[in-house]
């Protein structure tokens, strides 16, 4: 188990006969309670396909009935059921090539991590760059993890705070702009055609996916992943 | 049997729980969930078409389309991703109008949609008062995020058959899986079945 911050923490499981997985799939999750009624729920896997261990990264939402007791009620040595690896078009591989460009909102950046994990693992330096917006500073996931992944060259990480920045905070602040996708650089412009992968709230995959578009990026090449009610 | 999770309460939720298929939760809200940006309606350039194994393809533009006997409808729906939401009402044109008069032995179809999604369902399961063209939702014209202007929908199967943007049916001889059902999900998609992925 592994706190990510004050809200979410990774749960690191050791799956038995684990056929590995991609970069960006996820994994079903159900909890059976004793009189047998059951819930199950979906989850980004955040290691990659190098790593031994599936490792989930849960940012419970209010309300809810699975990912609280995730990252509550859970404890290490405990069994879970699990299925998966799920998902086809929203995953990448060193081998499907780049430029890569991934967009975040909060949670959303479990997925995304994975892919850079595997870029990591892999020892690629294919041009990579990811925007992640979060509203404050302990809403960051991998923070740490992320101002050391490598390789640096051709990597490119950048944060933006929707509500509150961090103390003597210099970077951009508010919403993802048409302006930030501009300053990301030319491996992330249109022209270079990159593979996008935008993962996070609803409202926050609709607005990027529209900016995207109307820079002119092609539909085709901009995947999304989407969670939480409307 | 499943094993126990230890400590998991669960959270019964306060409806009929036989219309809560296997696996699924109840949810309030309307999730949204597509692979790719949500495509800008043109109504003036849009048009649904039936073609493929047919004697003879038929279109309809927008206008046109308008013009067609509406049903509204209150169904229930189920996504792949657990959420089942009840009660939901819709407007549009049933597929019983749509295929009438459509003359063929083939016993699929695939619906598309703008922006090149794609979802196969058998013929037979358009038919009988079981699926509809939406254009509507909560007697408002249907938002775009949620398959506006129009959608597919079949209701008996897991949500995503029910094509967003939906443009055209192709009626085929052959079953050809469609975006998700190369993607590791069922080819058929019953809920009740929990015919989720492949292995279902």
């Amino acid at each position: 188990m592994i706190e990510e911050n004050p809200r979410a923490r990774s749960l690191v499981l050791d799956v038995p006969a684990w056929a590995g997985h991609r970069a960006g799939q996820h994994l079903d999750v159900r909890l059976t309670a004793e009189d047998g009624y059951q819930a199950q729920r979906s989850f980004s896997i955040a290691s990659p396909p190098e790593q031994p261990t599936v490792e989930l990264t849960v940012d419970p939402i209010e309300d809810g009935e699975v990912s609280p007791y995730l990252t509550q009620a859970v404890r290490a040595g405990d069994e879970l059921e699990v299925r998966g690896p799920i998902g086809g078009p929203f995953t990448w591989t060193v081998d499907d090539g780049g430029p890569l460009l991934l967009l975040g909102g909060g949670s959303g950046l479990v997925p995304l991590m994975a892919m850079l994990r595997h870029r990591a693992a892999r020892e690629s330096t294919i041009e990579t760059r990811a925007l992640i917006s979060v509203r404050t500073a302990t809403d960051a996931l991998y923070r740490r993890e992320l101002a050391e992944l490598g390789p640096r060259e051709g990597l490119e990480v950048r944060w933006t705070y929707t509500r509150t920045a961090p103390p003597g905070w210099d970077g951009w602040r508010g919403r993802v702009s048409a302006e930030m996708l501009e300053l990301l650089g030319s491996p992330a412009a249109p022209q270079a055609r990159p593979r996008v992968f935008v993962c996070g709230p609803t409202g926050f995959v609709e607005h990027v996916a529209t900016l995207l578009v109307d820079a002119g990026h092609d539909p085709a090449r901009v995947r999304t992943e989407r969670f939480g009610p409307s | 049997m499943a094993p126990i999770t230890r400590g998991f309460l669960g959270r019964r939720p306060d409806v009929d729980p036989t219309r809560i298929p296997p696996g699924q939760y109840f949810e309030r809200g309307f999730p949204v969930l597509s692979a790719g940006p949500t495509p800008r309606p043109d109504l003036a350039a849009w048009s649904f078409t039936i073609d493929g194994a047919v004697g003879r393809s038929a279109s309809w533009s927008w206008d046109d389309f308008m013009a067609l006997p509406k049903e509204t409808f209150t169904v229930d729906i189920h996504c792949v991703t657990k959420w089942s939401k009840l009660d939901t009402a819709w407007g549009g044109v049933s597929l019983d109008t749509l295929l009438d008069g459509v003359e063929t032995q083939a016993e699929y179809v695939t619906a598309w949609s703008e922006g090149g999604y794609t979802t196969n369902v058998p013929l037979a399961d358009l038919r009988g008062g079981r699926a509809w063209v939406a254009y509507e939702y909560d007697g408002a014209p249907l938002e775009p995020e949620h398959g506006g202007p129009a959608r597919l929908l079949v209701p008996h199967l897991y949500f995503w058959k029910s094509a967003k943007w939906v443009r055209g049916l192709t009626v085929t001889v052959q079953d050809q899986p469609g975006f998700w059902e190369q993607n590791g999900y069922h080819n058929y998609g019953d809920p009740w079945r929990e015919q989720r992925y492949w292995s279902d």
